[in-house]
Protein backbone atom coordinates (compact mmCIF):
# COMPACT_ATOMS: atom_id res chain seq x y z
CA UNK A 1 0.00 0.00 0.00
CA UNK A 2 2.74 2.53 1.19
CA UNK A 3 4.23 1.67 -2.67
CA UNK A 4 0.98 2.54 -4.20
CA UNK A 5 0.54 5.85 -2.13
CA UNK A 6 4.13 6.68 -3.05
CA UNK A 7 3.18 6.27 -7.03
CA UNK A 8 -0.27 8.20 -6.07
CA UNK A 9 1.66 11.00 -5.01
CA UNK A 10 4.73 11.09 -7.47
CA UNK A 11 2.51 11.43 -10.53
CA UNK A 12 0.01 13.84 -8.81
CA UNK A 13 3.15 16.17 -8.21
CA UNK A 14 3.76 15.65 -11.76
CA UNK A 15 1.05 15.26 -14.28
CA UNK A 16 -1.91 16.80 -12.82
CA UNK A 17 -5.74 16.48 -12.75
CA UNK A 18 -5.68 13.01 -15.11
CA UNK A 19 -3.07 11.72 -13.47
CA UNK A 20 -4.57 12.35 -10.08
CA UNK A 21 -7.91 10.43 -11.56
CA UNK A 22 -5.81 6.97 -12.28
CA UNK A 23 -3.83 7.64 -9.08
CA UNK A 24 -6.64 7.61 -7.44
CA UNK A 25 -7.68 4.59 -9.40
CA UNK A 26 -4.74 2.72 -8.57
CA UNK A 27 -5.51 3.13 -4.76
CA UNK A 28 -8.98 1.96 -5.17
CA UNK A 29 -9.23 -0.46 -7.85
CA UNK A 30 -12.47 -1.76 -7.48
CA UNK A 31 -13.81 1.78 -8.72
CA UNK A 32 -12.02 1.95 -11.65
CA UNK A 33 -12.75 -1.92 -12.80
CA UNK A 34 -16.54 -2.69 -12.98
CA UNK A 35 -15.41 -6.30 -11.70
CA UNK A 36 -12.09 -8.04 -11.25
CA UNK A 37 -10.73 -9.80 -13.71
CA UNK A 38 -12.80 -13.35 -14.26
CA UNK A 39 -10.63 -15.68 -13.91
CA UNK A 40 -13.28 -18.66 -13.95
CA UNK A 41 -14.28 -17.54 -17.31
CA UNK A 42 -10.87 -16.48 -19.01
CA UNK A 43 -9.53 -19.96 -17.75
CA UNK A 44 -12.48 -22.32 -18.83
CA UNK A 45 -11.83 -24.75 -21.07
CA UNK A 46 -15.02 -25.00 -23.43
CA UNK A 47 -17.03 -22.42 -25.02
CA UNK A 48 -20.26 -23.00 -23.22
CA UNK A 49 -18.72 -22.79 -20.02
CA UNK A 50 -16.50 -19.69 -20.87
CA UNK A 51 -19.77 -17.78 -21.49
CA UNK A 52 -21.70 -18.90 -18.62
CA UNK A 53 -19.04 -17.93 -16.36
CA UNK A 54 -18.92 -14.46 -18.24
CA UNK A 55 -23.13 -14.03 -17.94
CA UNK A 56 -23.67 -15.14 -21.48
CA UNK A 57 -24.98 -18.21 -20.71
CA UNK A 58 -28.16 -18.94 -22.85
CA UNK A 59 -27.45 -15.82 -24.46
CA UNK A 60 -30.47 -15.47 -27.57
CA UNK A 61 -29.48 -15.11 -31.12
CA UNK A 62 -29.51 -11.90 -32.70
CA UNK A 63 -29.11 -10.47 -35.94
CA UNK A 64 -28.44 -7.18 -34.67
CA UNK A 65 -24.85 -7.99 -33.90
CA UNK A 66 -22.33 -7.43 -36.76
CA UNK A 67 -19.29 -9.26 -37.03
CA UNK A 68 -16.51 -7.98 -39.08
CA UNK A 69 -14.05 -10.87 -40.02
CA UNK A 70 -11.50 -12.24 -42.37
CA UNK A 71 -13.46 -15.52 -44.20
CA UNK A 72 -9.92 -16.72 -44.09
CA UNK A 73 -6.77 -15.87 -41.57
CA UNK A 74 -2.98 -16.40 -42.79
CA UNK A 75 -1.83 -15.69 -39.76
CA UNK A 76 -4.16 -16.81 -36.70
CA UNK A 77 -2.03 -14.74 -34.96
CA UNK A 78 -3.42 -11.14 -35.76
CA UNK A 79 -7.24 -11.95 -37.05
CA UNK A 80 -9.06 -8.60 -36.97
CA UNK A 81 -12.55 -8.52 -35.58
CA UNK A 82 -15.20 -5.66 -35.96
CA UNK A 83 -18.27 -5.98 -33.85
CA UNK A 84 -21.17 -3.60 -34.17
CA UNK A 85 -24.39 -3.99 -31.91
CA UNK A 86 -27.17 -2.57 -33.56
CA UNK A 87 -28.91 -3.52 -30.11
CA UNK A 88 -30.27 -0.52 -28.38
CA UNK A 89 -28.63 -0.32 -24.59
CA UNK A 90 -25.79 -2.10 -25.30
CA UNK A 91 -23.44 -2.21 -22.05
CA UNK A 92 -21.28 -5.24 -22.82
CA UNK A 93 -19.14 -6.90 -25.78
CA UNK A 94 -17.26 -9.90 -25.86
CA UNK A 95 -15.67 -11.73 -27.80
CA UNK A 96 -15.23 -15.83 -27.41
CA UNK A 97 -13.49 -18.56 -30.06
CA UNK A 98 -14.68 -22.39 -29.83
CA UNK A 99 -11.36 -23.77 -30.91
CA UNK A 100 -9.21 -22.08 -28.51
CA UNK A 101 -7.29 -23.86 -25.39
CA UNK A 102 -9.40 -20.94 -23.09
CA UNK A 103 -12.29 -19.67 -25.44
CA UNK A 104 -12.85 -16.38 -23.35
CA UNK A 105 -10.84 -13.98 -25.23
CA UNK A 106 -12.02 -10.18 -23.73
CA UNK A 107 -15.13 -8.34 -22.04
CA UNK A 108 -15.92 -4.77 -22.91
CA UNK A 109 -18.04 -2.72 -21.04
CA UNK A 110 -18.61 0.16 -22.83
CA UNK A 111 -20.98 3.70 -21.33
CA UNK A 112 -20.84 7.08 -21.30
CA UNK A 113 -21.98 7.91 -24.70
CA UNK A 114 -19.47 5.18 -26.19
CA UNK A 115 -21.15 3.32 -29.21
CA UNK A 116 -21.87 -0.34 -29.49
CA UNK A 117 -18.64 -0.84 -31.93
CA UNK A 118 -15.40 -2.66 -31.13
CA UNK A 119 -12.41 -3.14 -32.81
CA UNK A 120 -9.67 -5.56 -32.21
CA UNK A 121 -7.13 -8.39 -32.96
CA UNK A 122 -6.97 -11.65 -32.16
CA UNK A 123 -4.91 -14.82 -31.90
CA UNK A 124 -6.36 -17.75 -33.25
CA UNK A 125 -5.33 -21.64 -32.50
CA UNK A 126 -7.18 -22.92 -35.99
CA UNK A 127 -9.87 -22.61 -37.83
CA UNK A 128 -12.74 -21.91 -35.54
CA UNK A 129 -16.14 -19.91 -35.22
CA UNK A 130 -15.58 -16.30 -33.56
CA UNK A 131 -18.56 -16.12 -30.76
CA UNK A 132 -19.72 -12.93 -30.22
CA UNK A 133 -22.05 -12.05 -26.77
CA UNK A 134 -23.74 -8.84 -26.30
CA UNK A 135 -25.28 -7.57 -22.91
CA UNK A 136 -28.08 -5.14 -22.98
CA UNK A 137 -30.68 -4.08 -20.81
CA UNK A 138 -29.63 -7.24 -18.36
CA UNK A 139 -30.21 -9.45 -21.13
CA UNK A 140 -27.61 -11.71 -22.99
CA UNK A 141 -27.18 -11.53 -27.14
CA UNK A 142 -24.78 -13.71 -29.28
CA UNK A 143 -24.12 -14.03 -32.62
CA UNK A 144 -21.04 -15.81 -34.73
CA UNK A 145 -19.03 -16.43 -37.95
CA UNK A 146 -16.27 -18.80 -39.16
CA UNK A 147 -12.86 -18.21 -39.56
CA UNK A 148 -10.46 -20.49 -41.60
CA UNK A 149 -7.33 -20.48 -40.02
CA UNK A 150 -4.11 -21.55 -42.12
CA UNK A 151 -1.86 -21.04 -39.20
CA UNK A 152 -2.36 -21.12 -35.61
CA UNK A 153 -1.30 -18.03 -33.44
CA UNK A 154 -1.48 -19.67 -30.26
CA UNK A 155 1.70 -21.33 -30.02
CA UNK A 156 0.24 -24.49 -28.49
CA UNK B 1 5.91 6.48 -21.41
CA UNK B 2 5.80 7.61 -24.68
CA UNK B 3 6.54 4.29 -26.20
CA UNK B 4 3.52 2.47 -23.86
CA UNK B 5 1.15 3.13 -26.29
CA UNK B 6 -0.32 5.52 -29.19
CA UNK B 7 -3.66 7.30 -29.32
CA UNK B 8 -5.31 8.91 -31.49
CA UNK B 9 -8.91 10.50 -31.19
CA UNK B 10 -10.76 12.38 -34.22
CA UNK B 11 -13.95 13.55 -34.19
CA UNK B 12 -16.28 12.23 -37.01
CA UNK B 13 -19.19 14.68 -36.98
CA UNK B 14 -20.26 13.94 -33.00
CA UNK B 15 -18.62 10.74 -32.80
CA UNK B 16 -15.02 10.71 -31.46
CA UNK B 17 -12.97 7.76 -33.27
CA UNK B 18 -10.66 6.80 -30.83
CA UNK B 19 -7.79 4.25 -31.68
CA UNK B 20 -5.31 2.85 -29.50
CA UNK B 21 -1.86 1.01 -30.30
CA UNK B 22 -0.03 -0.56 -27.38
CA UNK B 23 3.09 -1.60 -26.68
CA UNK B 24 3.16 -5.24 -25.34
CA UNK B 25 4.16 -8.74 -25.77
CA UNK B 26 1.23 -10.24 -24.83
CA UNK B 27 2.71 -13.76 -24.47
CA UNK B 28 0.48 -16.75 -23.83
CA UNK B 29 2.03 -18.94 -22.13
CA UNK B 30 1.62 -21.82 -24.39
CA UNK B 31 4.98 -21.59 -26.33
CA UNK B 32 8.21 -23.47 -25.75
CA UNK B 33 11.69 -21.58 -25.72
CA UNK B 34 12.69 -23.86 -28.61
CA UNK B 35 16.86 -23.60 -26.66
CA UNK B 36 15.16 -24.90 -23.01
CA UNK B 37 11.80 -26.54 -23.93
CA UNK B 38 10.36 -24.66 -21.30
CA UNK B 39 6.94 -22.82 -21.78
CA UNK B 40 7.74 -18.74 -21.66
CA UNK B 41 5.29 -18.06 -19.01
CA UNK B 42 2.54 -16.24 -19.80
CA UNK B 43 2.52 -12.08 -19.60
CA UNK B 44 -0.23 -10.47 -21.00
CA UNK B 45 -2.43 -7.06 -20.82
CA UNK B 46 -5.97 -8.39 -18.36
CA UNK B 47 -7.82 -5.02 -17.93
CA UNK B 48 -7.53 -1.72 -19.63
CA UNK B 49 -9.71 1.36 -18.65
CA UNK B 50 -10.34 4.14 -21.30
CA UNK B 51 -11.48 7.56 -19.74
CA UNK B 52 -12.96 10.47 -21.21
CA UNK B 53 -12.76 13.58 -19.37
CA UNK B 54 -12.67 11.49 -16.70
CA UNK B 55 -15.72 9.21 -17.32
CA UNK B 56 -15.00 5.77 -17.90
CA UNK B 57 -16.24 5.20 -21.64
CA UNK B 58 -14.39 1.47 -22.30
CA UNK B 59 -13.68 -0.81 -19.23
CA UNK B 60 -12.44 -4.38 -20.90
CA UNK B 61 -10.96 -7.71 -19.80
CA UNK B 62 -8.26 -9.16 -21.67
CA UNK B 63 -7.31 -12.72 -22.01
CA UNK B 64 -4.03 -14.15 -23.45
CA UNK B 65 -5.51 -14.12 -26.93
CA UNK B 66 -5.60 -10.71 -27.70
CA UNK B 67 -2.45 -10.08 -30.21
CA UNK B 68 0.52 -8.85 -29.93
CA UNK B 69 1.15 -5.29 -29.54
CA UNK B 70 -2.55 -4.82 -28.84
CA UNK B 71 -5.13 -2.32 -31.06
CA UNK B 72 -8.28 -1.06 -29.66
CA UNK B 73 -10.62 1.00 -31.74
CA UNK B 74 -14.20 2.09 -30.53
CA UNK B 75 -16.24 5.09 -31.07
CA UNK B 76 -17.95 7.20 -27.98
CA UNK B 77 -20.92 9.85 -29.38
CA UNK B 78 -21.09 13.09 -27.22
CA UNK B 79 -17.39 13.70 -27.72
CA UNK B 80 -16.01 16.95 -28.68
CA UNK B 81 -12.34 18.55 -29.70
CA UNK B 82 -9.84 19.14 -26.89
CA UNK B 83 -11.72 16.04 -24.47
CA UNK B 84 -8.96 14.25 -22.85
CA UNK B 85 -8.55 10.66 -23.14
CA UNK B 86 -6.68 8.28 -20.75
CA UNK B 87 -5.61 4.87 -20.95
CA UNK B 88 -4.19 2.54 -18.21
CA UNK B 89 -3.79 -0.83 -18.33
CA UNK B 90 -2.63 -3.37 -16.01
CA UNK B 91 -1.08 -6.37 -16.72
CA UNK B 92 -1.08 -10.35 -15.20
CA UNK B 93 1.91 -9.41 -13.41
CA UNK B 94 1.19 -6.37 -12.08
CA UNK B 95 3.12 -3.96 -14.79
CA UNK B 96 1.28 -0.96 -15.71
CA UNK B 97 0.57 1.65 -18.51
CA UNK B 98 -0.57 4.93 -19.20
CA UNK B 99 -1.71 7.16 -22.34
CA UNK B 100 -3.19 10.22 -22.85
CA UNK B 101 -4.26 12.38 -25.95
CA UNK B 102 -7.26 15.22 -26.58
CA UNK B 103 -9.27 14.57 -29.18
CA UNK B 104 -9.14 16.43 -32.19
Amino acid sequence: MNQLRRTFLKSAGSLGAVAVAVGAGLLRPGQVFAAAWNKVAFTATNVTEAMKEAGYGGAADSKDILIKVPEIAENGALVPVEVTSKIAGTTNIAIFVDQNQNPMIADFEIGNGTEGFIVTRIKMNKTSLVRIGVKAGGKAYTASKEVKVTVGGCGG
Amino acid sequence: MADDMKIRATMQGDVADVKILMNHIMETGLRKDPKTDKFIPAHFINEVVVTLNGKPVVQAQWGYAISKNPFLGFRVKGAKAGDKIAVSTVDNLGGKMQGEAVVA
